[in-house]
């Protein structure tokens, strides 16, 4: 029996402003199980992005359904929407996006703030997860301390540190070098092979070749 | 579960502390890291809040000074003063008419004695230059009569004030304020016996008044007292009064012994109509009433150019987080994609601005004392930290970092998480 953790249902975006509208998803019906490990591919401008978006809940669809572990998320108010993403999705971006006045603990401790989770907690619970990317020994540094690498594996454990039911990942190996765009990579796969749920964007087929399932998508549809 | 219910409450306050202590931690730190830009938003609030303290400070104190001078002059005091003081044509300004004589004066004083007067003083009072030697100063002359001296509880600090012997006979006598002994002959100098010029007349010194203390417009020291047939005669060749002193025997009777000297007077000046009166009555408390709403007005206008400043502070709270919003957009757009909740970005900023204005309301309430305390050293104020001020100003201050700060609070919160991570 397969476990279901997402379902797109006829999903469309368009983007209007004073000029044009833009179809940037086409009717795109799709299901995610849990402890898949999907990538994304298509040129730029196909819709990826905006399709990580709507799955991230940052974004609504213009049309369609959208059910996360079997609820119905496009009625869903603001508030709750942020505790979706809090709880249920942990974001890596292409530009890590640590923010650099504070150290590497605490960014990593930044969903737990907003979770509720008191400090010693927050703490311990920031550094088990710095230790699971390795980087145990960084916790007092700041952002501008490290490496693109170093500062992407930050990212990945606050993104893991809620515990997160799907880790959603825009380009993350987008600004690296190859060796360190590989060290990510080995984390997602291990972090899969744990039973985590793992979508990512990349237009590189070096990358995409780590998924255990790969989405073509163009001009707004999925087309393999 | 009772018991656990309140232990989920307590639970409910510790974390919501937590968080409060998070948010002003991270409020904090991001004030810090620009550290410059912040000190010039709060300077504006400083400024504002130490002027607003200053104005209110030094109203209360000049209006407590006022008081206690007036009060010092004696209570239970009627002055006459020629010419009109209300009315709604235009007049002359009191004091400026010859109507008031010494006759006058006499008259009253032999009518109301032992009714209700105790004594009465007539006076002549003009400005005039006063020489001794080399020295010189501009100063109030007083032609008195002998009863200025009880009814304005005047000491002296050394010899005599002015006699009936000296009214009687004319003398070239003066009694000097403190003030003009500093003036002419300077500090810690007896100048009794000493002879100075009034109006190109000599005058030999009998006496030094013991000093009042007071500045500005009823400063009590800066006076010279001569008798008042030698001031009319001699010195400004006149035979009218500029005012007519009266102390009555109890405060309860001042209503009364108003109205009927005033009649009185009336009768003697063939006025029938009172409005057409060539003189005014008041009373110590009409004069405070008039000298403290002067000031009051004054401390009014000055403390709304204060709170305009203020304003301008606030506005200035306002631009700079109008700024980092701008600046920390992706900052915003992250928080929001990790669960943050748009009351907790609000919160965030909101924290930020009202810090600002608390950190300006805090630095200007020490610079507005410490400015208050100077100026009060050089005006010879009483000092007097006025707590209504400076609760005032903290009100207005965290009010203002709530106002202003709420419009870019709001902005920031409701920046979309998309746009808001994609701006470069």
């Amino acid at each position: 029996m397969t476990d279901v953790l997402i379902e797109l249902k006829n999903i469309t975006k368009i983007y209007k402003n004073h000029f044009i509208e833009t179809k940037a998803l086409d009717n795109i019906s799709l299901k995610i199980n849990r402890s898949e490990f999907i990538a994304i591919m298509g040129p730029s401008g196909s819709g990826k992005s905006t399709l990580l978006h709507i799955l991230g809940l940052l974004d609504k669809p213009t049309s369609g359904e959208y059910l996360f572990e079997g609820k119905k998320t496009l009625q869903m108010d603001e508030n709750t929407l942020a505790d979706f993403r809090n709880k249920k999705i942990g974001f890596v971006f292409q530009a890590y996006n640590l923010l650099p006045r504070i150290k590497a603990l605490k960014n990593v401790a930044l969903p737990l703030i907003y979770a509720g989770v008191d400090k010693k907690n927050r703490e311990e619970k920031a550094f088990e997860k710095l230790k699971e990317v390795g980087l145990k020994d960084y916790a007092d540094h700041f952002p501008n301390q490290l490496s693109g690498g170093q500062q992407q594996r930050v990212a990945i454990a606050r993104a893991l540190v809620n515990n997160p039911s799907i880790i959603l990942a825009d380009e993350p190996t987008g600004n690296l070098a190859s060796f360190q765009a590989e060290e990510i990579m080995k984390i997602f796969k291990n972090l899969n092979k744990e039973g985590k749920t793992i979508i990512l964007i990349t237009h590189e087929e070096e990358i995409a070749k780590w998924a255990k399932r790969i989405i073509k998508i163009k001009d707004g549809k999925i087309i393999n | 579960m009772k018991n656990n219910d309140s232990n989920s409450k307590t639970g409910e306050i510790k974390k919501f502390l937590d968080y409060f202590l998070e948010i002003v931690n991270e409020a904090v730190f991001s004030l810090l890291a620009n550290k410059i830009r912040s000190g010039l938003a709060v300077l504006g609030i400083i400024i504002g809040i130490a002027s607003v303290i200053v104005m209110l400070s030094l109203g209360q104190a000049s209006q407590k000074s006022i008081e206690s001078q007036i009060k010092s002059l004696g209570s239970n005091l009627l002055t006459i003063m020629p010419g009109a003081l209300s009315t709604g044509t235009v007049r002359q300004a009191a004091g400026s008419a010859n109507t008031l004589t010494l006759s006058d004066a006499l008259a009253i004083k032999n009518e109301f004695l032992n009714k209700y007067i105790i004594d009465i003083s007539p006076e002549l009072s003009r400005r005039s230059q006063v020489i001794f030697e080399r020295a010189n100063t501009n100063t109030q002359i007083i032609g008195v009569y002998p009863s200025y001296q009880t009814l304005r509880n005047i000491n002296l600090s050394s010899g005599d004030f002015i006699s009936q012997f000296d009214i009687e006979g004319t003398r070239q006598v003066a009694v000097v304020g403190p003030q003009v002994v500093a003036d002419l002959f300077g500090d810690g100098v007896n100048p009794v016996g000493k002879m100075i010029r009034i109006s190109g007349k000599s005058f030999r010194v009998i006496g030094v008044t013991l000093a009042k203390g007071g500045a500005g417009f009823f400063n009590q020291d800066d006076m010279v007292f001569v008798p008042l047939s030698t001031a009319q005669k001699l010195l400004f060749g006149t035979d009218y009064l500029s005012s007519i002193s009266i102390g009555i025997k109890d405060e309860k009777l001042m209503n009364q012994a108003r109205d009927e000297i005033g009649y009185f007077l009336l009768a003697r000046h063939k006025i029938n109509d009172p409005y057409q009166a060539d003189f005014s009555i008041m009373s110590q408390a009409d004069i405070l009433q008039t000298a403290t709403s002067v000031t009051s007005t004054f401390t009014n206008l000055l403390s709304g150019i204060a709170a305009i400043s203020l304003l301008v502070g606030g506005i200035g709270i306002m631009n700079i987080m109008l700024v980092a919003v701008v600046e920390r957009t992706r900052e915003i757009g992250l928080r929001k994609a990790i669960g943050a909740k748009n009351r907790v970005i609000v919160g965030q900023f909101l924290s930020e601005a009202i810090i600002l204005t608390l950190l300006g309301g805090f630095f200007g309430i020490i610079f507005g004392i410490i400015i208050y305390f100077i100026l009060s050293v050089i005006l010879k104020f009483s000092f007097i930290i006025s707590l209504p001020a400076i609760f005032l100003a903290v009100t207005v201050a965290s009010i203002i970092g709530v106002v202003f700060g709420y419009y870019p609070a709001k902005k920031a919160a409701s920046l979309s998480p998309i746009e808001a991570l994609r701006y470069e």
